[in-house]
């Protein structure tokens, strides 16, 4: 197993594998010819809008919908008085794996219930969005008010430990911690805080629903296609095989479309109730009042060290919540099992439940948090110690896993900071606080560690060959802007030795052989694995057939002698193109299915975790300007150097190392969620008062990859999504830390925190 | 969006008398505010009078070598304004320093004198607020409340003011024109705005009816700067932003003009800093001793109370690079 993709690679010549390809939907994107969830035109297109909740935790007594009604191009009003019921949501089950895909457990519009302040209570169904929107306006639900649990920070003390899985271990205890950290001659123990964020996107949410008769077509901004397309056959207790889910444009994911919230389920919902095709777009505020986004978190990092800076002692102890409607347990701690080699590590995560929207997937969900406080709590300790952040790492890189013992599948830490401190100029730093400056500027310097998890998922694919020698693969992917579809096409035309323009990707349709979800930087590396199984399977098919074809030059050759190119196969002294051998076998196509296991994923899964562990990871260098008279912060240089295996398409790759460090400088100086402690309402739900980084707050950033394969995952590949965020909030304030000598333990890091 | 009457006046005399006789009238400039408003419930008019037809969109030398601005310039084309980038400076800066490229395309003069507060609570139908919802309380007084006001405030509202534009304004003696059915008169543009009070939905001096037509900016002779001080570094409102002119001859300031935004819910010109400036040296214990003295009158909270020493700053900061001519940024 953990050599195979090792192998096989060489065998296909690398002419697409590692380019700067074009998205292969850039011209549909850029011309405007590309049809996101909400520009399906139906005839009879109805819109519908949401009348969100204004009270935390309560019951609906009534809801007043006169007015609401009255509005010219109203066509109905769905409560819970009058909608009609969908199923329950099903319980979180390893088992129904589809179950995993409910953004909450509320029953919408089956329920009086209120679970959080914005939970949707009725629903508009109208002619027009305008008339939608403005009758949403006026319905007027009445509650009976429940107390509501809403404060974090007043809920903290009460945390409950996260329970462990087989998939996703929580906690760790190797030695003794406590008692290694009482005695370590120098150490640091410092309590962070991180805040709720919310997702954003550049496309809200949207979903077109039909409905005929029993058969259901959803156009659907989602990156969990086949999940959905489970899920809504579920709630609306209709077969699955009569669902459809087409999402072939998502405007962007971060794991805010990785689960099915209240406006899927109500568009759906009210499309049955009257009998229209409906259309719901959410606001900007509907996104933040029924989507998910990353849990707070508060976290303590312990570390203790002799005096040459190895580690004695490890401890990281987070609390993140999840909501009493839903929400899944942040593995905060996640990166401490895998940074430092330190004989005494513990490891807690515990959560507590709210009565908010419940948390989701928000780009490297756990890591993202938790590299914030570790690697803070790491550049401390090189302060205490008087050492370079950079060689305090290296003393403390460990051979194996520290929590586990397994074997490193991949590691190149060590070359990412060599590298990464050549390019950056990390001789040039003074390593005094406050002593470095560029004209009134105060100019600082931070390193900090980068690491996600790699996982490898299934996914299904087919691959057709065309006696025209096209290649036409098939598999229900999600392509969220990230490039997904044109890394596979460049895969395939590398395996199948074809130009890159005679592969056509068929995506984003559930009627198409199912791909995992996009989430845990899984998909490219899930796909690959299918695509490089298929066009395997199909080159044999293909040479079965020449070795049966009289005269061809493949006749008593072997496949493993054979090189794919040119649109064929070939060895040094000839070969054959595949419309060649088509033709000669009076075929008109060859086609190979690879089916996806997944009772088999998970045992590989389990399997392979006890021996091995693999991981993107990277090492971040951020240059701050500090304003010395109102501590304005900005990031002013970044370079990020990456071990991301084999690199596919290195301009989308590098746009989501880059992404991801632009999503990291957000969260260090600027994003936050602000929840009314006093009604568990969400005060800031939009842009203009959400702070995600404007392009001036954004420098070049200059991505480096090492681009050495992992020998263990598909053509060598690790995923790109989420390790860039990774270590970025913790690269800031280590950089804000060297230029005023000020360590902020609370994000975001804004200019009060300075003062 | 609620239903509305929409109307494109002919002339001046006509948009003042529909928004005089119509109950529920409005003036629609760029729309950049009111129509966001609108879309949100906030805004609810009745009519809509569209003035953007009305010529009053040019920039114009008045004697004595001020300008006269109309009230439908727009606000990227005032920034640009090479007359308005020699002697005001600090007009063409704070401009610059507000919304987006996009968004000053749009904006009026007029328009963003009446900009409405961008506190979060009056945006949030569900949240209690005096200025939207008169006597329904003030959800920000223990809320969140780190970008809202210190200076002038009130139990009844804490907001602020959000125009950069106007804080300029107010350090420059800009004069306000507006005609109105009785005529034209002219309003100090500092006399412009209220202080909240009991009455924090009342937010300026304007009658019913009343349309600002121009904006007179009287000459000066001291040098000017607008510094902003915010979140990110584009495209957020001030936590605090100054805007200044000082001249000093022989160590002494012989002329000092210090406004704020950002801390108070008007365009707050800040007089008692320059009573302790005025005829004094500029340096940097004078610059915190004036600050600090226009902010002894401040109500501080725990979410804003970093504003008042923020505040001290950035004027320091401001008028320190202005008698020294230290390229701030």
């Amino acid at each position: 197993m953990s050599t195979k993709y090792a192998e096989a690679a060489p065998q296909a010549a690398t002419k697409y594998v590692g380019r700067a390809v074009d998205r292969l939907d850039a011209k549909a994107k850029t011309t405007g010819e590309a049809r996101f969830a909400a520009e399906h035109p139906y005839p009879d297109l109805a819109h519908a809008a949401l009348v969100h909740a204004t009270v935390a935790r309560g019951r609906v007594t009534a809801v007043d919908t006169a007015r609401a009604r009255a509005v010219r191009g109203v066509i109905d009003v769905l409560t819970h008085e009058n909608a009609p019921a969908m199923k329950p949501a099903p319980k979180p089950s390893l088992f129904n794996l589809s179950s995993l895909v409910s953004g909450t457990t509320v029953n919408y519009l089956a329920t009086d219930e209120v679970y959080w302040n914005g939970q949707p209570v009725a629903v508009v169904v109208a002619e027009t969005p305008e008339a939608a929107r403005y009758a949403a306006s006026l319905v007027r639900p009445s509650y009976e008010e429940w107390p509501a649990v809403v404060d974090f920070a007043a809920e903290e003390p009460n945390a409950v430990p996260q329970k462990s899985n087989p998939m996703r271990e929580s906690g760790a205890d190797k030695g003794d911690a406590r008692a290694a950290l009482a005695t370590a001659p120098v150490s640091v123990d410092l309590r962070f805080s991180t805040p709720p964020q919310n997702h954003n996107a550049i496309e809200p949410h949207a979903t077109t629903a039909v409905w005929d008769g029993d058969r259901l077509t959803v156009h659907e901004a989602t990156q969990n296609i086949a999940w959905t397309r489970k899920h809504l056959a579920l709630r609306f207790g209709v077969p699955e095989r009569g669902v459809r889910v087409l999402s072939p444009y998502v405007g962007g994911g971060f794991g805010g479309k990785g689960s099915v919230w209240a406006g899927t389920l109500l568009a759906v919902l009210a499309a049955r109730a009257t009998g229209r095709p409906v259309r719901l777009a959410l606001t900007r505020e509907g996104v933040y009042h029924t989507v998910g986004g990353r849990t707070p978190s508060t976290q303590r990092v312990a570390l203790g060290a002799d005096a040459q800076g190895r580690l004695s002692a490890l401890i990281h102890t987070s609390v993140s919540r999840t909501a009493r409607a839903g929400g899944g347990p942040e593995p905060v701690t996640s990166a401490s099992r895998h940074l430092y080699a330190s004989p005494n590590i513990h490891l807690s995560d515990s959560t507590v439940r709210l009565d908010l929207v419940p948390n989701t997937f928000m780009r490297a969900p756990g890591e993202a948090i938790g590299t914030f406080a570790l690697e803070s709590a790491m550049d401390e300790l090189s302060w205490e110690l008087g050492m370079d952040p950079i060689e305090l790492r290296m003393r403390n890189e460990p051979e194996r896993n520290p929590v586990g013992g397994q074997r490193f599948a991949h590691r190149m830490l060590r070359e990412a900071y060599a590298v990464g401190a050549e390019r950056f100029g990390w001789r040039e730093r003074d390593p005094r606080a406050g002593a470095m400056r560029d004209g009134r500027w105060l100019v600082g310097m931070g390193v900090a560690t980068a690491y996600h998890p790699a996982w490898l998922m299934a996914a299904s694919v087919t691959m057709r060959l065309g006696a025209d020698g096209t290649v036409v693969v098939r598999c229900g992917l999600q392509e969220m802007g990230m490039g997904a579809a044109t890394a596979q096409a460049q895969i395939a035309a590398d395996e199948m030795g074809v130009p890159l323009e005679s592969v056509r990707m068929e995506y984003g349709d559930s009627d198409l052989p199912p791909s995992p979800g996009a989430g845990g930087s899984a998909q490219t590396a899930s796909v690959a694995a299918g695509v490089l199984a298929a066009g395997a399977k199909l080159k044999r098919s293909v040479h079965a057939l020449a070795r049966r074809l009289p005269g061809s030059p493949l006749r008593g050759r072997r496949l493993e002698e054979l090189t794919p190119r040119d649109g064929g196969l070939f060895h040094a002294g000839g070969g054959q193109t595949y419309a060649e051998i088509l033709a000669g076998a009076g075929r008109d196509h060859v086609e190979a299915v690879v089916k996806a296991s997944m009772p088999a994923f998970v045992v590989r899964t389990l399997r392979d975790r006890r021996r091995l562990m693999r991981a993107a990871s990277g090492a971040q260098f951020c240059e701050v300007r500090v304003d010395p008279d109102t501590f304005e912060v900005r990031v002013s240089r970044w370079v990020g150097v990456f071990d991301v295996g084999t690199v596919i398409n290195a301009t989308t790759a590098a746009s989501q190392l880059r992404g991801g460090i632009v999503m990291g400088i957000g969260a260090a100086l600027s994003e936050q969620t602000l929840i009314d402690h006093r009604t568990g309402r969400i005060v800031n739900p939009s842009l203009a008062e959400y702070h995600v980084p404007v392009h001036a707050d954004v420098p070049r950033i200059d991505v480096h990859y090492l681009d050495e394969p992992d020998p263990t995952m598909p053509l060598g590949l690790l995923g790109v999504g989420e390790v860039g965020i990774t270590g970025a909030a913790a690269a800031v304030a280590n950089a804000v830390r060297h230029a005023t000598g000020k360590r902020v333990l609370d994000l975001p890091i804004t200019l009060d925190k300075l003062l | 969006m609620r239903p509305f009457a929409y109307v494109k006046p002919a002339d001046i005399e006509a948009a003042v008398r529909v928004a005089a006789t119509e109950p529920g009238a409005k003036f629609l400039g760029g729309g950049t505010n009111l129509v966001d408003l609108m879309r949100e419930g906030i805004e609810r008019p009745d009519t809509v009078v569209d003035v953007t037809g009305l010529p009053l969109d040019t920039v114009t030398e008045l004697p004595g070598g001020g300008l006269r601005v109309g009230a439908l310039v727009r606000n990227s084309v005032l920034a640009a304004d090479r007359r308005v980038r020699a002697r005001y400076p600090v007009l063409s800066q704070a401009l610059l320093a507000g919304a987006s490229a996009q968004l000053r395309n749009m904006a009026t003069v007029g328009g963003n004198l009446l900009q409405r507060t961008r506190c979060p609570y009056f945006y949030d139908g569900a949240a209690a607020c005096n200025k939207r919802e008169p006597g329904s309380g003030c959800d920000a007084l223990d809320g969140f409340n780190r970008g809202h006001a210190i200076l002038g405030v009130s139990e009844s509202c804490i907001a602020t003011h959000p125009s950069d534009m106007c804080v300029a304004l107010a350090a420059l003696d800009a004069v306000v024109e507006v005609r109105g059915p009785d005529g034209t008169r002219r309003v100090p543009l500092t006399d412009l705005h209220r202080l909240p009070g009991g009455t924090p939905e009342i937010e300026t001096d304007l009658a019913r009816g009343e349309l600002v037509t121009a904006v007179e900016l009287p000459p000066i002779a001291a040098a000017s700067r607008y510094r902003k001080v915010r979140d990110r570094a584009s495209y957020a409102f001030a936590l605090v932003s100054v805007a200044a002119a000082l001249q000093v001859r022989d160590g002494e300031i012989t002329e000092i003009r210090l406004a704020l935004g950002g801390v108070a819910p008007k365009p707050w010109r800040a007089r008692e800093a320059e009573r302790v400036l005025l005829g004094g040296p500029a340096d940097e214990a004078a610059f915190r001793r004036a600050a600090e003295a226009e902010l002894a009158q401040a109500t501080l909270r725990p979410g804003n109370a970093f504003k008042a020493g923020l505040a001290t700053a950035t004027i320091a900061a401001t008028l320190r690079e202005l008698s020294t001519g230290e390229d701030l940024r």
